[in-house]
């Protein structure tokens, strides 16, 4: 069977998001924190409904819903999201006041929202879809897990045109906590810069992707996902280019064949050293890009990557702002992405033209 | 894809026991395990009982083999976990595919809630060490590695659904030939923010709770952990020991009504058990019993009623709450009631409903109030409910 990606769309602290062009006029931040751009809600959430919701819901649910559009399908067989530090505005804020109003009066309303699920849950209720419903927590392969769901369900027959999506909220709390725990650089540098600091850290993102699989082939079709796979704890570089190689060999594939590879390099020297190793070895030949100067690191960052890979494929150009190093072939058909998330969660989705 | 998932084993700590046989032996002498706050420094103590795991975080450390200072959502999850996989007692296990899908809904809550009161006066405050892990996935990977499972770790996180959901995704790693065996279930540790946070909301019972009376008037709040080892076909056959079961129906629909209440017809409800009875190829009458979600709140419990009128009605198999002894443990109970629903299939029990004296009044539904044993159980239903209008039901079968 083969698996499509029919439309995506994404909320980042690029301008990805409704019908603009493809990361031709890339925004400079300085800082350690991007930001997501947000749209004008009121396209897809009843403006009183939006008031009590915290952004990642916004967020979340406007690009399924732009997602959904795109595709021309009102009622997704699934709704599937990731995410690993979930609602947590509504986390934070209700904790806040259990401390500061010591647990007398509270108001219902953050609690009721911090649940992880709240973002497929709002998108069924907005959908009336009484269809699969389901939320992944775990930390850098949330957005695969989800990913790994939707496409067991199509293979499965259970379900299709399944809406799956990754989705991360960067809240004031949470991004001064990962600063002191030495996540981010000391100090503050432009976003183009990221990569050639070598220096330790990287710097934050947030952001909400989401996408339309099902297992129907069209000339509308962005590109075919043709197969994803997670590994953990690789116990040495040999052993993670190991991986890569059988998860193309699975494939039929080698590195040869492959005209893009989008790495996760995040500018921190630590995580950069996996993929300067492949670099120099198994991705020596190839032409490669990265993003995380665009979106910053999240743990559901990946989402993000699918985006770009989804659409270098279907517009058949690859953005001068992705470009690590010289790009062969300039609208390739066959994508690899690579990620690790502190080098315990290693993540590979490999797409093609249709 | 259509080959059969097998329970090999099966592990718990709930507030009447710290393992299996302790479960099992508390439902015999039909003892709950709720009773006066003593571990969590709230407000509420006094007020609100809850269903506390017997043991503090030093002793359940000793017994999970792992430092006390983890948050207590690792501790507990251990303890079960390994259990289930000892259980299990899977030859060569190290060289099989092995998965764990473990559900939480508030990660280490319980040490964030000690760095935030620090953390609040002064953001360069408070011990980082009790924040870095507080993510739900870190409760799973902490396990995970002490299991020593190599190959697939997830988390799910859908309110009080979550283990349930945990279970079949496992189930289908196994169908989808990506895994050999699955240790799937969940665990939620009692806290401050869960406490607060129902309590808002009105649905706490100051009593113990009543679940499926007419005079029912909120849940109590529990904490535990509960897994099942799930194998292939394959790994079904080198077993030493006599399967428990298989998980023969499952599905996840939603209700689509609303962020915290059930729809009054139980829509949800009603998709989640038809869809699992389909899945499992089994009529209404082929279930022996239910193990209900039966939170106690007037809401769930009229909701879920109604839902099974519609699809039982007018034969009902045997049904009750096992959360007239454990609580409510949100997360973990999917996990929790999967045990003791695969436990029903495997010694034929059925579990009693403790407090239950009137049908309601909307929906006359009798529960069974005395702990029976030795009765032919083939399949058992068991129902897992939550926010988000997250509605999963799971159908446990004899081999």
């Amino acid at each position: 069977m083969k698996i499509y990606i029919r439309s995506t769309a994404a909320i980042s602290a690029q301008k990805t998001f409704g019908y603009v062009p493809f990361l031709t006029e890339p925004i400079e931040y300085t800082g350690t924190r991007l930001s997501a751009i947000e749209p004008d809600y009121k396209d897809f959430v009843d403006p009183k409904l939006a008031r009590r919701m915290s952004r990642i819901i916004k967020m979340g649910v406007a690009a399924a819903m732009q997602c959904l559009k795109d595709a021309g399908i009102e009622m997704p067989g699934a709704i599937i999201t990731g995410t690993a530090l979930g609602c947590q505005e509504d986390t934070v804020s209700f904790l806040t006041r259990i401390i500061e109003l010591q647990e007398e009066m509270l108001p219902p309303t953050a609690f009721i929202q911090s649940t992880h699920n709240t973002v497929a849950a709002q998108i069924a209720l907005m959908l009336k879809c009484h269809n699969y419903n389901n939320t992944f927590v775990h930390k850098g392969i949330s957005f695969e897990s989800a990913l790994l769901d939707a496409i067991m369900l199509l293979k499965e027959g259970d379900a299709n045109e399944i809406l799956v999506g990754g989705t991360e909220e960067m809240t004031d709390t949470a991004f001064k906590i990962l600063t002191r725990l030495g996540l981010y650089k000391r100090w503050p540098l432009s976003n183009f810069e990221l990569y050639n600091t070598k220096s330790k850290g990287t710097i934050g993102g947030e952001g909400a992707v989401f996408f339309l699989l099902n297992d129907k082939p069209s000339t509308e079709n962005l590109a075919e996902l043709v197969s994803t796979k997670t590994f953990y704890k690789p116990k040495s570089n040999a052993d993670i280019e190991k991986q890569i190689e059988a998860f193309l060999a699975k494939n039929n594939l080698t590195i040869q064949d492959i005209d893009l590879i989008i790495t996760g390099k995040n500018g921190d020297l630590k995580n950069d050293a996996v993929y300067e190793a492949l670099d120099g070895s198994l991705f020596a030949n190839s032409s490669k890009a990265y993003y995380k100067h665009l979106c910053g690191e999240y743990p559901t960052s990946m989402s993000f990557a699918l985006w770009l890979a989804s659409n270098v494929i279907k517009r058949g150009e690859v953005p001068a702002v992705v470009a690590d190093g010289e790009i062969k072939n300039k609208s390739p058909k066959k994508v690899l992405i690579y990620n690790h998330y502190q080098n315990s969660y290693h993540s590979l989705m490999l797409l093609s033209a249709c | 894809m259509n080959e059969p998932v097998y329970i090999a084993g099966v592990g718990i700590i709930t507030a009447i026991g710290n393992n299996v046989a302790e479960n099992l032996a508390a439902f015999q002498q039909e003892k709950a395990g709720m009773g006066d706050i003593t571990l969590l420094n709230t407000i509420h103590r006094g007020n609100l009982p809850v269903a506390e795991v017997k043991l503090g975080n030093e002793a359940l450390a000793q017994l999970a083999g792992i430092s006390s200072k983890l948050s207590r959502t690792k501790l507990l999850s251990l303890v079960a976990a390994r259990e289930a996989l000892n259980d299990a007692a899977i030859p060569g296990f190290a060289d099989l595919r092995s998965g764990f899908v473990s559900a939480n809904t508030v990660g280490g809550m319980d040490k964030s809630e000690d760095f935030f009161v620090d953390f609040l006066n002064d953001n360069d405050k408070g011990k980082l060490r009790n924040v870095f892990d507080h993510e739900c996935g870190s409760m799973t990977e902490v396990v995970g590695d002490q299991l020593g499972i190599s190959d697939y770790m997830t988390t799910i996180s859908t309110a009080c659904s979550s283990s349930a959901n945990a279970i079949f995704y496992g189930a289908r790693l196994i169908k989808n030939d990506i895994l050999d065996v699955v240790i799937a279930g969940g665990v939620d540790a009692l806290a401050k923010f869960t406490l607060n946070g129902f309590n808002t909301l009105m649905i706490l019972d100051k009593e113990y709770c009543k679940p499926f009376d007419d005079h029912r008037e909120g849940l109590n709040l529990g904490e535990g952990a509960g897994y099942v080892v799930l194998v292939s076909d394959k790994v079904a056959k080198t077993l030493n020991k006599p399967l428990c079961c298989t998980l023969s129906g499952y599905n996840n629909s939603n209700d689509a009504y609303h962020q915290t209440a059930s729809s009054p017809d139980g829509t949800g409800s009603y998709m989640a058990m038809q869809g699992a009875l389909s899945k499992a190829g089994l009529q209404p009458s082929d279930i022996d019993y239910i193990n209900l979600h039966g939170t106690g709140t007037p809401n769930n419990d009229s909701a879920e009623g109604t839902a099974i009128t519609r699809l039982f009605g007018p034969d009902y198999p045997p049904m009750s709450s096992t959360k007239s002894f454990t609580g409510h443990t949100l997360g973990a109970s999917g996990g929790v009631e999967a045990v003791f629903s695969v436990l029903a299939v495997k010694h034929g029990l059925i579990y009693p409903n403790l407090r239950f004296k009137t049908p309601m009044e909307d929906v006359p539904l009798t529960p069974e109030t005395h702990y029976l044993e030795g009765q032919p159980i083939k399949n058992v239903l068991s129902n897992s409910f939550g926010f988000g209008g997250n509605c999963t039901s799971l159908i446990f079968s004899a081999v």
